[in-house]
């Protein structure tokens, strides 16, 4: 692995790997195993709690000391409720953290180019120019994915990396689910488009 | 306070290994998952492998405090989230971590994968009630369940046979050994063939 290596983008698989499982390794090593999608209802919390300040209160009935008028936050003793009411925790500073390490990259790399911003090219070539379609697609995506996350209990990150890894069982089931229904999707969705 | 700067100090390296993978570009996921492209498929399989060998390996010798894994619990409803994840990462090119991260990098339909993202959470916390209701939150083989018996934690093993720490070694090592062996690219004429029978 040399220097150089590190700043092609994207790298060489092998230094990607090596780079990719020394930060999930370093993360359990040091705290816990990375997860992303619970901080999308972290983050959903923190704004209804700001709206209606009843949402989340002080409880000690509640192992957390945390709960919420809402059972998704409520639930586990309240472990979401407490994350809600105080937002300056691990998990949620990970998440921030993590887009701000993408953002460096991006600018070292010289950023996106502009014709990319809206449309990916791969999509431009199978469903054209219309920035709103793409909009469109990519909320309606967003929204199919957070839910089914967090039906799931985990994201790519927290179950399909993290939980094999550990070998979940949860991690496999999750896996064996998302490439049963990605790669169909993405045979039937995207079939123009040079080879890359 | 400790917490808060290995949070800025991990996550940030995540950020950055995933954009440098090339796992903020949808381009990429896609490709993986049409098979004309599987250099990120690669790079996923190798980091599973090489987290699972150090972690395992440091379980080992005693360098990985056990407590610190967390193996989550099985049930339908991680099969059927996984299936609507699925669609919706091959729509779009994004999952939770990669779209937050494309956003980051500047681009803007990232920005409305996001929003859906808070919004479909949003919609998961006002249904909640009700999908628990349902029975597909139920654990099934034990909850959470890990392949082999791990020591020092209390998850449940499917194969109590088994060394839970060499049995993840090896796995490790198969995932980097699968890396390894997948091409980076499906011949065109193959993938073309799988194309074409959809049609």
């Amino acid at each position: 692995m040399t220097l150089a290596s590190i700043f092609k983008t994207p790298m060489s698989w092998k230094t990607g790997s090596l780079l990719l499982g020394l930060v999930f390794f370093a993360a359990v090593l040091l705290v816990k195993p990375i997860g992303v999608s619970t901080q999308f209802v972290i983050f959903d919390g923190v704004l209804w709690d700001a709206i209606e300040p009843n949402v989340v209160v002080p409880s000690d009935e509640a192992k957390s000391g945390f709960t919420s008028t809402n059972s998704y936050l409520a639930k586990s003793g309240g472990k979401y409720a407490k994350s809600v009411a105080n937002p300056l925790n691990y998990s949620f500073v990970f998440v921030v953290a993590m887009m701000l390490g993408a953002f460096v990259s991006a600018i070292i790399r010289g950023g996106v180019p502009k014709d990319e911003r809206a449309i990916p090219e791969i999509w431009r070539s199978n469903f054209g120019d219309s920035s709103w379609k793409r909009y469109i697609a990519t909320f309606a995506a967003g929204f199919i994915v957070l839910y089914g996350a967090r039906l799931a209990g985990g994201c790519t990150s927290g179950h399909m990396m993290s939980g094999m890894m550990q070998t979940a069982l949860s991690g496999y089931i999750f896996t064996a689910g998302v490439f049963l229904a990605g790669i169909p999707t993405a045979l039937y969705l995207f079939r123009e488009g040079d080879m890359k | 306070m400790t917490q808060i700067v290995l949070a800025i100090v991990i996550g940030g390296l995540f950020g950055f290994t995933l954009d440098r993978i090339g796992a903020t570009n949808p381009n990429y996921i896609i490709r993986m998952l049409n098979f004309s492209n599987l250099h990120l498929m690669k790079t996923i399989l190798g980091g599973i492998g090489v987290g699972s060998i150090l972690m395992f390996g440091g379980l080992i010798l005693g360098l990985v405090d056990p407590g610190h894994l967390s193996i989550k619990a099985a049930y339908i409803g991680v099969l059927l989230g996984g299936l609507l994840v699925g669609i919706g990462f091959a729509i779009s090119g994004y999952c939770p971590g990669t779209g937050l991260t494309a956003f980051a990098t500047g681009r803007i339909d990232a920005l409305f994968f996001v929003i859906g993202g808070l919004v479909g959470a949003g919609a998961y916390m006002a249904t909640y009630s009700w999908v628990a209701m349902t029975g597909i939150l139920d654990n099934i083989a034990g909850g959470k369940t890990s392949l082999g018996q791990i020591s020092g934690t209390d998850y449940p093993a499917m194969l109590t046979l088994l060394d839970g720490e060499w049995l993840g070694l090896l796995l490790g090592v198969a995932f980097v050994g699968v890396a390894w062996l997948l091409p980076e690219k499906i011949e065109p004429q193959a993938s073309g063939y799988i194309t074409r029978k959809l049609r």
